[in-house]
């Protein structure tokens, strides 16, 4: 059977990916956030996840605004880096997991979540930087990946409780899947930040830390939380956090938080870091 | 939940189905420079492959001259209108310090320092 083993929440700011890409780790604007992700990164490779099922947003890259999925999961069996504009990322091509990711969009929409079915998907930064973050840059990535996108950029987008719900489903969904499979569950995005208007710049530490305190103990306070308050306190692109939620949710309500870092700024975002452990 | 939900936020803009109908034309500009032919043709020449989209005079003059605030106001998605700034080899930390006004120097500075401040910038009405 396959089980949820655990779940991490991180920022997946694009410009992380431009030092790491272009060797500047050892920068003083980056190597402190390289330094902090240390520890997940190695409890990543012990933990040796089999599927990553990754909460992440496209940011203009896989979707225009033709076609605004509110939640799109990745079905095909890989997923080649975008061209953001300056050419493609140069890491792997990420390898998703058609069969689980199948048994998910099939489990979850009976379960009355109509999510897309995407087999035809360019990834950005918002997918590829977490997993530089969490595993280096190997030659080939040593897990498979199911895309989980979820719409954060054009308004309406889902609410927080929606991902959390979201989330559990998921882990419904993945406890019936008959192979013995290790999974995790990574919810990515923010944390406060805003790129545009007289706030750009935004920062909000406190509420930064409130999160990541309700994020393990009163997950609920999150839920109930309206776009407004996440907009006004995380700034607009602060709202990626509601994808943290469906990690959360996925976990169920006993967990364990293991680990965490936060740390500003990468670039014109705080970056936040959790790792939790299901109730065993 | 209505489009007026984000307005008491002060210089903030949020992505509404409003600014969606606005900005369609634009926002469609800024995807096709996700190809690197199209980025080229461009380059060659702004104005004519301008002029391939039904955008407003408006929008195509806030285009050449690089008023991301224009932009915004005027129906641009923060994520389509970050496209130019890429064709420009212009770093996102520059176009966010324009917006308040501020050097690149003095915005990176602000952010090594812990970013800007919320306090004061929740809340055009003061509730909060």
């Amino acid at each position: 059977m396959a089980r949820i083993t655990a779940g991490i929440g991180s920022s997946h700011v694009p410009a992380i990916g431009a030092a790491l890409d272009a060797g500047r780790t050892a920068h003083p604007d980056w190597a402190p956030i390289f330094a902090g992700y240390e520890w997940s990164r190695r409890f990543v490779a012990e933990q040796k996840p089999d599927v990553v099922i990754l909460v992440y947003n496209d940011h203009a890259s896989a979707f225009s605004l033709d076609v605004v999925p509110t939640f799109a999961i990745g079905c095909a069996d890989s997923f080649a880096p975008a061209d953001e504009g300056w050419g493609p990322r140069r890491v792997p091509v990420v390898h998703g997991h058609s069969k689980l990711a199948w048994h998910i969009a099939t489990s979850v929409v009976l379960d009355e979540f109509d999510l897309t079915i995407t087999n035809e998907m360019k990834v950005d930064h918002g997918l590829t930087v977490p997993m530089s973050l969490m595993l280096g840059q190997p030659e080939a990535w040593p897990v498979k990946v199911i895309p989980l996108a979820v719409n954060v950029i054009q308004y309406p987008t889902p609410t927080a409780n929606r991902c959390f719900q979201l989330g559990e489903a998921i882990a419904r969904a993945v406890k019936s899947y008959p192979e013995d499979l290790s999974v995790q569950v990574w919810g990515t995005g923010g944390m406060s930040h805003q790129l545009a208007g007289e706030r750009a710049g935004l920062i909000n530490r406190e509420w930064d830390t409130k999160f990541l305190d309700q994020l393990t103990a009163d997950p609920d306070a999150l839920r109930t939380m309206s776009h407004e308050e996440y907009v006004r306190e995380a700034g607009s692109e602060g709202m990626e956090l509601i994808m943290w939620l469906t990690m959360r949710g996925a976990l169920g309500p006993g967990i364990r938080e293991l680990h965490r870092f936060y740390h500003v700024p990468a670039s014109n975002t705080a970056v936040g870091n959790i790792v939790f452990a299901p109730q065993s | 939940m209505l489009d007026t939900t984000f307005q008491d936020i002060p210089g903030t803009f949020v992505f509404t189905g409003e600014r969606a109908i606005e900005g369609r034309h634009l926002n469609r500009f800024c995807m096709s420079l996700m190809s690197a032919a199209n980025r080229t043709r461009f380059k060659a020449d702004e104005r004519a492959y301008l002029d391939e989209w039904q955008m407003t005079e408006s929008q195509k003059q806030a285009v050449l001259r690089r008023d991301f605030r224009a932009l915004l106001e005027q129906g641009g998605n923060i994520f389509f209108v970050l496209k130019i700034a890429a064709v420009d080899g212009r770093p996102t930390q520059s176009v966010a310090a324009s917006f308040a006004g501020q050097t690149t120097e003095e915005y990176a500075a602000m952010m090594r320092s812990g970013g800007r401040n919320p306090e004061g910038l929740r809340s055009i009405s003061g509730r909060f």
